[in-house]
């Protein structure tokens, strides 16, 4: 399998703070990477490293298979990227944003008019295309975020806690989106604090206090700690944070 | 190329959307020029005069005659005695007073001397200060017509000439004015706002992620704003001489070349306030404040320069206001061609280069 993510002690420091200390791990192609952690535990921190927003202070990285240090420009192209703030133009109509965003990842006319015409249909937004993104609810604006943030084909996608502030049948469409996306070869980094949402990855890494305390597949993980579900795994871990949540 | 085009039709969109600001940006310019060209008028007109003049003789009633036909003044009251001048002041019936001495005409002719006084309610000194210039302007031109030139004494005329603005119109003064704070308010202001906008929407995060380059994001940003900038020249000019009948009496071109520049400086100026704060209200208070402020009072629109302490007078020379109006009172108003103005587009040059490169370097390709 390609190693489509690869991370080696990887550390951000703020000061004397250190955000994430020392990680290290693989995402594998096609894989649903689970991102998880308390509030503060330096989850966003880490994506934002492999995404080129944050610069590390020590370790090494690549992100489809370039160097996040040397060549930040070319993970830039490869990657998708979707943040926990809805950040799609609420002025714009909807073929709007996806015809901006097309051409900011440097999509030809025609390629943005044939995709487009095949994600209004796939999404049933048909009616929707010509209306301002402000007119949406919330539920919709979540799925064309998504579906703006894969558009170009991205290698990896970043979700960033994705799912927060809907409810839990838009959430379970929501990961059906998310299951097309890797079916179509799109491997999907994903941080969330549901923990159901934790039962959908392929692999789930825990974070506590900026560090890796766990990294494994759902399964294997509730063997380890002897758990029923993900949640009482995660309590287990994070009972030994130190830090005070955010 | 088409990063960059994708992105300034979306700039487009986002103001042509938001109407409400369309139209202010649109009208400002239209209004601010009305309300300085007609309600904030500086010029003196038919001021409201009380005369007394107990003996009503033949060179009184000529002085009175005069004054009643210059533009500048009106003669409503003949009053009789000071109560009723008191009264007129305090009612706001009239702003100057003239009082002849009792048998004015016998003692011009007999003593050589005769007096008036002049009484202005002075609570607008700018506005007592002109109209008392024009009230002894006509006495002295009186006095000059009845006076006989006599061999031996010698006298002294000193004849006046307003020059670039004959009739002393205030037009002249506030239309570059207007033009300097128009242009800083929206290239330097608007622009601020819309990055600032970016970055509180999240939408700045998902641009700094993409491959989309900053120097690109910064450029069309700036686009819309440019073309508005552009609007709001004409249209000043296209009022400025059609409305408030002030010339260009210099070359337009080397007027809108000037102007480029300044929008220029301004349009650096707003992306150096984007790069310093992180909320719309902040970038606003700043460049209101900031900016404002400063081009109103320290730039000469208002208040000349040179009437300012050394302190002020130091601090006025980093308002580029002051700078571009200079540059456009001389190109416009008196004509001089844009060789007068070099030291004026030197310094204006000098501070868009140092603006520029200050806020590219800050511009946050990341995000902390």
């Amino acid at each position: 399998m390609e190693t489509v993510i690869k991370v080696e002690n990887l550390t951000k420091r703020f000061g004397s703070f250190t955000a994430v200390d020392n990680i290290s791990f693989e995402v594998k192609k096609g894989e649903i990477f689970g991102f998880l952690g308390a509030n503060g535990a330096g989850k966003t921190t880490a994506m934002r490293m492999l995404c080129g927003l944050s610069l590390p202070t020590e370790g090494k990285g690549t992100v489809a298979g370039y160097d996040i240090y040397t060549q930040p420009e070319l993970v830039k192209k490869s990657i998708g990227y979707m943040s926990q703030k809805f950040s799609m133009y609420e002025d714009l109509k909807v073929w709007e944003n996806l015809e901006l965003f097309g051409g900011i990842y440097g999509m030809s006319d025609e390629i943005i008019k044939i995709k487009t015409d095949e994600l209004m249909a796939s999404l049933n937004f048909e009616e929707e295309r010509d209306k301002l993104v402000k007119s949406l609810p919330l539920g919709f604006k979540q799925k064309l975020a998504f579906s703006v943030s894969i558009f170009h084909t991205p290698k990896v996608v970043f979700l960033d806690e994705p799912t927060g502030g809907v409810d839990p049948i838009t959430r379970r469409r929501f990961w059906e989106m998310i299951y097309d996306a890797t079916a179509r070869g799109i491997t999907v980094f994903v941080t969330t604090h549901y923990m159901d949402e934790a039962e959908y990855c392929d692999r789930v890494s825990i974070m506590v206090d900026g560090r890796i305390e766990a990294l494994d597949s759902p399964k294997n993980l509730k063997a380890t700690y002897k758990a029923k579900n993900m949640d009482e795994v995660f309590q287990q871990l994070a009972r030994k944070s130190k830090r005070k949540a955010d | 190329m088409k990063q960059l085009w994708s992105f300034i039709r979306k700039e487009f969109h986002h103001i042509f959307r938001d109407r409400t600001t369309v139209m202010i940006l649109l009208l400002m310019p239209v209004i601010q020029i009305i309300l300085f060209g007609f309600a904030l008028s500086t010029e003196v007109k038919d001021t409201k005069v009380v005369v007394i003049a107990n003996t009503n003789d033949d060179a009184t009633q000529r002085i009175i005659d005069r004054i009643d036909a210059s533009e500048y003044f009106d003669v409503v009251i003949m009053a009789h005695n000071s109560g009723e001048i008191n009264a007129a002041f305090r009612d706001g019936k009239a702003k100057l007073a003239m009082v002849f001495e009792d048998h004015f005409s016998e003692n011009l002719k007999h003593t050589g001397t005769a007096h008036i006084q002049l009484i202005a309610d002075a609570t607008d000194p700018n506005a007592a200060t002109s109209f008392m210039f024009y009230a002894s302007n006509i006495i002295n031109n009186f006095q000059q017509d009845i006076s006989q030139p006599q061999s031996g004494s010698g006298m002294i005329q000193p004849e006046v000439k307003m020059l670039y603005n004959p009739q002393m119109i205030s037009a002249f003064n506030f239309v570059p004015g207007v033009l300097g704070m128009i242009m800083i308010l929206i290239c330097a202001m608007m622009t601020s706002i819309a990055i600032v906008r970016e970055k509180e929407m999240g939408t700045m995060e998902i641009l700094l992620v993409s491959p989309m380059k900053p120097i690109y994001t910064i450029l069309s940003k700036i686009a819309p704003y440019f073309v508005l900038s552009v609007i709001n020249f004409i249209t000043i000019m296209l009022l400025s001489v059609f409305v408030l009948k002030v010339p260009i009496v210099g070359s337009f071109v080397s007027l809108f070349a000037v102007s480029l520049l300044y929008i220029f400086v301004a349009l650096s100026l707003g992306l150096l306030i984007s790069t310093l704060t992180s909320s719309q209200l902040a970038a606003m208070m700043i460049s209101g404040m900031g900016l404002m402020i400063p081009v109103m009072l320290l730039s000469g629109m208002i208040f000349p320069v040179e009437n300012m302490p050394a302190f002020l007078r130091f601090i006025s020379n980093f308002v580029p206001a002051r700078w571009y109006i200079d540059a456009v009172k001389t190109i416009m108003i008196k004509g001089l061609s844009i060789t007068a103005v070099l030291k004026d587009i030197g310094v204006l040059v000098l501070m868009g280069t140092v603006l520029v490169t200050i806020s590219l370097k800050k511009f946050k390709v990341r995000l902390e």
